[in-house]
């Protein structure tokens, strides 16, 4: 009885290891090779890191590689990072508004404005590719920091989470604020944005991912080296049957591109759980 | 909905939404209409002049021998996926709901493929299977596999959808776990007290709770499949071997962005959004049915 029940608690946490192994094993490898030299790795790459780590990062980080025409990785990683914060800072920020304006006002065509931003939940990028290129083209944004981050600030999504939390504050704050005669502007900076913190921190992490990860858009809309966002860069550099790669160097990228937002999730769990969970009600 | 008590102001309301109803207007629905204006007319082979040919593109769209093996790959693609990613982070979540101790380490390694944009993930695993480089296709060449999938179109197949599946684990294991937990630990008591064991307990009161998580996430993972895995399509295949892995979201990209064909391109558009309207409509079906229960 007592080695069965053994045996039963045993089990999950086995196959809990089991799940782990799948998840960390290609990252492991991948860290592993990083730190090998190529001829390391052609010759049938073992399973515990080498000495030289430090080396293949400073060179991916520092020396233009010739297959991304001569822009470093750290050129790349400082790209993804500020469309990363443009669309997050920037969807949270257009989304608060509308929402406010949406819940706290009422006004000629208040419904269609919300139907609007709600259908765009229906318009991925990904289906509405040549014409949206288009678009950012005829308004001569090819190219450009804005024409990568402006079309994807657009989000049905903060939009509607933020609707959703707004309408459960309390009505006795607002009467408050209006008795203290403070406008609608005032109580959004005093009160609203205060009590959104954590929705506004969660939101944060989600978007902030979302951004970071863009690969369509940027493949499409970039095309001088010195705009190349990071996952642009990584596949750029792989020969895919054609052409040599460098391995070691390729798996350094790979680390450091999937490293910034990797510590968000891990650093910032909570709010991560939080708003990917919430923004799906 | 509203709130009862509201501000006044007539200019005000305006000019909050008018950021996001201007990026939405600019870059959603002046886009959506050019794609509906593009599909049904044709250019000229220099693009000088456009005529309209009414449904013609979408005739030539879904009559074309290569957009039907599209749909057929993109939905084999999908379904492999779904049930995939759904049946083994079901079992991750049911055990890590079982287990208390050192839970929140093993949650915390199993949301990191979320972090991982496809594309990477992507990469992950071309290295791990590259031939004659990855350490896999070692292991496969030296247990007698024949493993190309550069060359095998079944084998690369195989491949993205083990990577698709891979980098949605983490999704999916983070709603099956929150649904779990919000299962009354009373009633798996009682279900106990009656003798019932944990296998029928699984299958009698914890699957039918989790039945609405079952439908949203396949609704959630099919919608993936179909669009969100185009990073992966991209640095991994590139659609290859052949048209192996063309599935439609990157036919639609290769179509209109390398082969110019912008009518062919704008109908497969249409047709895509036309699945994600319904997609959404099915979710939406299920969050009503939801504010039933």
């Amino acid at each position: 009885m007592e080695r069965r029940r053994a045996a039963q608690d045993l089990l999950p946490h086995l196959i809990l290891w089991g799940g782990i192994a799948i998840v960390a094993f290609p990252i492991y490898m991948t860290f592993v090779a990083s730190s090998l030299t190529q001829e390391d790795i052609l010759a049938g790459m073992p399973l515990l890191p080498g000495p030289h780590l430090v080396a293949n990062y400073r060179e991916a980080l520092f020396r233009g590689v010739v297959a991304t025409s001569g822009i470093s990785v750290l050129r790349m990683l400082w790209n993804s990072l500020v469309m990363a914060l443009i669309i997050a800072v920037g969807k949270i920020f257009i989304s608060l508004l509308s929402a406010y304006a949406v819940v706290f006002f009422r006004f000629p065509l208040r419904m269609t404005v919300f139907w609007m931003i709600f259908v765009t939940l229906m318009l991925p990028v990904e289906v509405r590719i040549v014409p949206t290129y288009q678009v950012v083209a005829e308004l001569g944004m090819i190219d450009s920091m804005a024409g990568l981050t402006i079309p994807l600030i657009a989000s049905a999504t903060a939009t509607l989470l933020f609707r959703q939390f707004f309408l459960t504050i309390p009505d006795e704050l607002v009467e408050a604020a209006k008795i203290d005669g403070a406008g609608p502007l005032r109580f959004l900076v005093d009160t609203v944005v205060p009590l959104s913190r954590t929705n506004l921190a969660a939101l944060f992490v989600i978007l902030f991912i979302y951004g970071w990860n863009q690969f369509l858009w940027p493949l499409l809309i970039t095309n001088s080296p010195k705009m190349t966002t990071i996952v642009i860069g990584l596949t750029q550099m792989i020969g895919l049957g054609e052409g040599r790669t460098d391995w070691d160097i390729v798996m350094a990228t790979t680390l450091l591109a999937m490293l910034p937002p990797a510590l968000i999730v891990l650093l910032m769990q909570r709010w991560f759980v939080k708003g990917l969970v919430e923004s799906e009600k | 909905m509203q709130r009862r008590v509201v501000f006044r102001g007539k200019a005000l309301p305006y000019l909050l939404v008018a950021p996001q109803l201007v990026v939405t207007l600019v870059f959603f629905f002046w886009p959506a209409a050019q794609a509906f204006w593009q599909s049904m007319h044709r250019e000229d082979p220099f693009g000088l002049s456009s005529r309209f040919v009414g449904l013609a593109n979408y005739a030539a769209v879904l009559s074309n021998p290569d957009y039907i093996a599209s749909i057929q790959r993109t939905m084999v693609f999908s379904a492999a996926v779904t049930v995939l990613v759904l049946v083994p982070s079901l079992l991750l979540a049911v055990m890590a709901d079982r287990v208390i101790r050192a839970a929140a380490a093993y949650k915390t390694v199993l949301l990191l493929p979320y972090a991982v944009a496809p594309a990477v993930a992507g990469v992950l695993w071309l290295f791990l299977l590259y031939p004659g480089v990855g350490p896999i296709a070692h292991a496969l060449s030296w247990l007698g596999i024949d493993w190309n999938y550069l060359l095998n179109g079944g084998q690369a197949m195989m491949l993205v959808i083990v990577i698709a599946a891979w980098k949605q684990l983490s999704y999916n294991f983070l709603f099956f776990l929150a649904g779990l937990q919000s299962i009354p630990k009373s009633l798996l008591e009682a279900a106990a007290m009656d003798g019932a064991g944990r296998t029928r307990r699984f299958w009698t009161i914890v699957f039918p709770l989790l039945s609405p998580t079952v439908f949203f996430l396949v609704i959630v993972d099919l919608v993936y499949a179909f669009f969100d895995t185009f990073g992966i399509i991209r640095s991994v295949t590139l659609g290859g071997p052949g048209k192996s892995t063309e599935i439609l979201v990157y036919k639609v990209y290769y179509d209109g962005v390398v082969a110019l064909d912008l009518g062919g391109s704008s109908a497969q558009s249409i047709i895509l959004m036309a699945i994600v309207v319904a997609l959404t409509a099915l979710q939406f079906r299920y969050v009503e049915r939801k504010v039933h229960y």
